[in-house]
């Protein structure tokens, strides 16, 4: 299905590598944005396509965080509480974010629209409080801010917005 | 002071390639060019650049491993960067990513990789579009690709996205992690140099690292010498981050003390006092105020039992419960194990229960005791260095701070505490 739908980028990505085995992680990175999380049959997907046993996707899906094994909300909110960001105050900012969308954390709304993650470090320590949502950086939070992001978002669902961030990402690459 | 690295912040537009080239940019690489590759592993060596992402082993060294006529080599950027607290790569990546180009072009060349690999972590997105964009105009422009800049010399780049593992910047594991395999470092030897990606020799050079290389050939060994230390020569990003009043990325000459670190900050923030350092992210000792004045070089620490790793400098105020930040580096650490091998992911994991009870009110005496013993029969026996880096802060604050451990097991509050709440955590 990945295929059919992407064939001519699959083609050129399979194509930049000296071994298509090295293709996974894009693969996967795509196959999660088209199926919304990990499915098993994301995963089948994938390993057909490399000719790999559906088993070793499955291993990668366990290893890596940036991929999910559960349906998620269509945005994956991941904020970061690591050490560097907790001196920063992440620890309540996660709390202030579970109180404002009334889900704990690793909890998805009622609507569908927010899961609420917290994750290690990022790179933007600097910056905390600091959150990725499908893999786009917001810095330098507070609860203000945070509420506007909420009600970005929730407009852009409602105006149909899909966030094909990763396909446009990977798509990009591959025509170089 | 003019930087060498964090050049974008003196240029504007220093991601463009005109501008890039319009200060000098790609002169590096048209003079390695015309020297022979033994000269120019020569030159790097004789400047004693050291790495960047951490270890510190000698640049040029490293590349003179790689076998002189093997007929495939491959030059791979480590830009997985998922220390807590570090954030120089990702800068660099996004705002100067024509002097990466530049430093993995001529490492390629010194190598004889005909390609380069850049591995990313996952959510870098920014970076990695604008590492992406630099790339399309260098392949417009022929200094990408074949030919380069006119030469009988191909040499072609791959983007590569990580997808969330901090092992991955382990050169071994990223190595796995780039063929498809599961993200687990082996055991050397073999080295990369010798057996690497797709078993073929391979060079495994930070970010930073490779951004230094283009004005040392320029320049030459010795303006780059004249920076920094004797054993610690040139510039150094350093991330500050935690209790500072300005945090962020410093490039200052190695050699650089922690205290005058802790200034360029702003010092500690909301006018508290200082109570100690993570001077490596997570995974080197912490240092408290006795190290202040030590210089934050490859061996400045060494009399404080920490090194520098990364330059990664957490600062941590009067405020900072440091059973909490053991806590917080120890459940790091066991979520970042990679499972391999048994010392580190049985020992992470019963750190991080031990720890987690003593701070939660449940622990005994014998529970500190206990930490220092699974940290100690950790160390020395685990496959990587994560395992060693798991150990450092719970054994190091233990040591500066073993009175805030003895306090959390035995006042009236915690005892209290222990006789009521049942002691397993999720
Ligand atoms: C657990 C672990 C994580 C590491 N993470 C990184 C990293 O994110 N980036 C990096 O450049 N080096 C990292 N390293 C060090 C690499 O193994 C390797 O030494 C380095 O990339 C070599 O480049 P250099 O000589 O230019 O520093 C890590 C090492 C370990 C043990
Ligand atoms: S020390 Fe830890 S991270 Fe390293 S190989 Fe062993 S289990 Fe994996
Ligand atoms: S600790 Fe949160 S981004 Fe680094």
């Amino acid at each position: 299905m990945l295929r059919d739908k992407y064939a001519a980028e699959i083609d050129a990505l399979l194509a930049r590598f000296p071994d298509q085995k090295s293709a996974v992680l894009h693969l996967m990175h795509l196959a999660q944005n088209e199926y919304g999380y990990m499915s098993h049959e994301a995963m089948r997907d994938v390993a057909g396509i490399l000719g790999l046993d559906p088993t070793h996707v499955l291993s990668l899906a366990g290893f890596y965080s940036l991929f999910y094994e559960e349906p998620t909300g269509r945005y994956v909110l991941e904020i970061c509480n690591d050490l560097a960001c907790a001196l920063r105050g992440a620890d309540d900012f996660v709390e202030m974010a579970s109180r404002k969308l009334d889900v704990p954390v690793e909890g998805t709304t009622n609507d569908g629209l927010f899961t609420l993650k917290t994750v290690m470090c990022l790179g933007g320590c600097d910056r905390a409080p600091m959150l990725q949502c499908n893999l786009k950086f917001y810095e330098n939070l507070d609860e203000t801010k945070f509420e506007a992001l909420i009600a970005e978002l929730r407009a852009k669902a409602a105006a149909g917005d899909t966030e094909p961030s990763v396909v446009e990402r990977i798509i990009g690459y591959v025509e170089g | 002071m003019a930087h060498v690295l964090l050049r974008h912040r003196d240029i504007d537009d220093l991601h463009k390639l005109s501008v890039y080239q319009d200060n000098g940019g790609y002169e590096g690489l048209k003079k390695a060019l015309g020297m022979s590759r033994a000269e120019v592993i020569d030159l790097v060596k004789a400047s004693n650049l050291r790495g960047r992402g951490g270890a510190g082993f000698p640049t040029g060294l490293k590349w003179s491993f790689i076998p002189k006529n093997a007929p495939e080599t491959y030059v791979l950027i480590n830009t997985d960067e998922s220390e807590t607290g570090t954030f120089k790569d990702r800068e660099l990546m996004e705002r100067n990513p024509h002097q990466i180009i530049e430093g993995a072009l001529i490492a390629a060349y010194a190598v004889n990789a005909r390609m380069v690999f850049n591995y990313i972590r996952g959510e870098y997105m920014d970076a990695s579009y604008a590492f992406e964009d630099a790339l399309r105009e260098c392949r417009a422009a022929g200094i990408v690709g074949k030919g380069i800049l006119g030469s009988e010399v191909d040499i072609e780049f791959y983007t590569h996205f990580g997808a969330g593992a901090y092992i991955c910047g382990e050169e071994t594991a990223l190595i796995q992690s780039l063929a498809g395999n599961l993200g687990q470092p082996w055991s050397k030897p073999p080295f990369p140099a010798v057996e690497g990606l797709y078993r073929k020799p391979t060079v495994v050079n930070n970010t930073e690292t490779l951004a230094n290389v283009p004005a040392i050939l320029v320049n030459g060994p010795d303006w780059f010498k004249q920076m920094g230390t004797e054993d610690s020569p040139g510039n150094k990003i350093v991330c500050i981050s935690g209790h500072v009043a300005n945090p962020g990325n410093y490039e200052v000459p190695l050699g650089t003390t922690y205290r005058q670190l802790l200034a360029m900050a702003g010092g500690v923030r909301g006018g508290k006092r200082f109570k100690a350092i993570l001077p490596s992210g997570g995974s080197g000792p912490i240092i408290t105020e006795d190290a202040l004045d030590a210089a934050c070089s490859y061996d400045g620490l060494t009399p404080f039992r920490s090194v520098m790793g990364s330059a990664s400098v957490i600062v941590m105020d009067e405020t900072t419960d440091m059973v909490w930040a053991a806590l917080k580096m120890i459940h790091f650490f066991r979520h970042e194990s990679c499972g391999k091998c048994t010392p580190c992911r049985e020992g992470t994991y019963w750190m991080e229960q031990v720890l987690h009870r003593i701070y939660a009110g449940h622990g005994t005496e014998a529970d500190i005791k206990l930490l220092e013993s699974v940290a100690n029969n950790m160390t020395g026996k685990c496959l990587c260095a994560l395992g060693e880096f798991a150990t450092s802060p719970v054994l190091s604050s233990i040591r500066h701070f073993l009175p805030e451990y003895k306090a959390k097991v035995s006042s009236a509050a915690h005892q209290a505490a222990r006789a009521s709440i049942p002691v397993a955590i999720g």
